[in-house]
């Protein structure tokens, strides 16, 4: 690791003047990805600015129906919170299935949606990759790309989003607050938080150097308090996905009245399952559809000689957790 | 080595106190005791115990979050001593396994290592037994399915985990008598 210096920061102002004055500097939350890859000469800030002590960790109701989730709440107290479990089954579960125990505490949901790909030739500070390096190439596509992403795919990049949770968020249509160097607040629309990597895959967010995510707002989503998580893996636990889906679902007479479906695992962002949704909303609530609706999803999939499978694989998962929550047992 | 960017500009300095890169004093809380160390910012939490303070007991078997062998305790949590930076735990309470005997009496989970025979070649085991520690008091060791997924984050190569398993068994229902 190169050598950095280090500063702790009492509140937000200060951690964002700091950072937004430096482009070497750069927040430090849980480190969980961060201290990694600064470690493999991935990321290399000189300058890392601590926002842990941050009055950020708070999970609050909103008068609309929203939740809103301080940006350094942990992984784990987000898990456990009550209102989360009751209104937002896929979230809790989503957090509970990713990482391990001792990460989900130190990780915080802030961080979380900035967390970087998992791709073995972004993460080898040797290997060309356009995200770590515009210009320099894409060795992922004609070499290891098994678990790279199917869906949202460029000529310049393959990799998967790693999160889980991102993909509860995103069927939820979260909103994720910053704050900037002149103390301005934003709020950004779930699908404009994640950028597709088209010619610039090093450009994974909309934010300026120095913005700060302070809080992500989960809207009242009545239908996803039946909802779930199902994550498919090499391994049964600690471990990402290959394929996953976020779905909710609520019937009347047989018929499908809402939905919500969100793919991870196969997509370079998480992937709100639009087509899918369109397809369902007023369907008969039967395997058919089910079927089809994933087919719609997947059609536009890229995917590699190695990845192919996650194609009929992400279409046999959406079926599966439409057809647990059409069959009345949502957690 | 690179040269090192510009420091941080004057306001901000005012307003933030910028420490390092070269090796800096800092007190660190361990097992109830203050220590002082001087240490670069770069150095982990894992390096500090291991190279400054002779706290041997967390091992470093990825240094890369992936196995679980340096689990320690940061206040009240168990955590990955690689991927955290010491400086962060300034103000905080670190335990590690060496903190957890009391007036030379093995905490419970030890005891219960043994007696289970839960390990072989034992590097995994400080992590171990510092996670099932913290997997009891979190509540999350209601049967044996459960104690899997929640010890996921504690690999160990030489597949003892049945043994695991019975230690933290016997010392969950130790407390509930």
């Amino acid at each position: 690791m190169r050598p950095i210096t280090y500063a702790r920061a009492a509140d937000a102002a200060t951690a964002i003047a700091a950072v937004s004055a430096d482009p070497g500097s750069a927040f430090l939350a849980g480190g969980t990805t961060e201290v990694d890859l600064l470690r493999q000469n991935v990321l290399t800030p000189r300058h890392l600015i601590d926002i842990n002590d941050l009055p950020l960790n708070s999970i609050e109701p909103q008068p609309d129906g929203a939740l809103r989730i301080g940006a350094l709440a942990r992984m784990s107290d987000v898990a456990a919170d009550p209102l989360v479990r009751e209104r937002y089954p896929m979230i809790a579960q989503a957090l509970e299935l990713g990482a391990s125990a001792q990460l989900r505490h130190m990780a915080s949901m802030g961080g979380n949606m900035m967390q970087r790909v998992r791709c073995s030739y972004f993460r080898d500070a040797e290997s060309p990759c356009n995200k770590r390096e515009p210009g320099t190439g894409c060795p992922a596509i004609e070499g290891v790309s098994r678990g790279h992403a199917v869906l949202g795919v460029s000529e310049h990049c393959v990799a998967t989003h790693p999160s889980d949770v991102a993909v509860a968020l995103a069927a939820l249509q979260a909103r994720v607050h910053t704050q900037g160097p002149g103390e301005e607040t934003h709020a950004y629309a779930f699908d404009d938080f994640f950028l597709l990597p088209g010619s610039t895959p090093d450009r994974e967010h909309p934010l300026a150097h120095g913005e700060l995510i302070t809080a992500i707002e989960v809207p009242a989503v009545p239908v996803a308090r039946r909802s779930l998580y199902l994550k498919v893996r090499d391994r049964e636990s600690y471990e990402f996905a290959l394929v996953s889906v976020a779905a909710a679902l609520s019937l009347v007479d047989g018929t499908i009245a809402d939905v919500r479906l969100a793919l991870g695992g196969v997509a370079t962002r998480p992937w709100r399952a639009m087509h899918a949704e369109d397809f369902l909303i007023g369907a008969v609530a039967q395997r058919a559809n089910f079927e089809q609706a994933a087919r719609v999803e997947l059609s536009t999939a890229r995917p590699t000689p190695m990845n192919a499978f996650k194609v009929e694989l992400a279409q046999r998962a959406m079926v599966r957790a439409l057809e647990t929550l059409a069959n009345g047992s949502p957690a | 080595m690179s040269a090192q960017g510009p420091a941080l500009g004057e306001r901000q300095r005012a307003a933030i106190e910028e420490r390092g890169p070269g090796p800096v004093g800092v007190t660190l809380s361990v097992n109830g005791e203050e220590r002082s160390l001087e240490i670069e910012p770069r150095v982990s939490l894992l390096d500090a115990l291991r190279e400054h303070l002779e706290l041997t007991g967390a091992k470093k078997g990825c240094d890369q979050g992936t196995c679980g062998a340096c689990t320690v305790r940061v206040d009240d949590r168990r955590v990955l001593a690689c991927l955290t930076l010491a400086m962060t735990c300034e103000g905080r309470e670190v335990t590690t396994v060496e903190g957890l005997a009391e007036h030379g009496e093995l905490h419970a989970m030890q005891r219960a290592f043994i007696a289970e025979d839960a390990f072989q070649c034992g590097y995994c085991t400080p992590g171990q037994i510092m996670s099932a520690v913290a997997l009891l008091e979190e509540g999350h060791a209601g049967d044996d399915a459960e104690i899997k997924e929640w010890m996921s984050g504690n690999l160990c190569r030489c597949a003892a985990y049945p043994h695991i398993r019975a230690a933290i068994r016997s010392v969950r229902d130790g407390q509930r008598r």
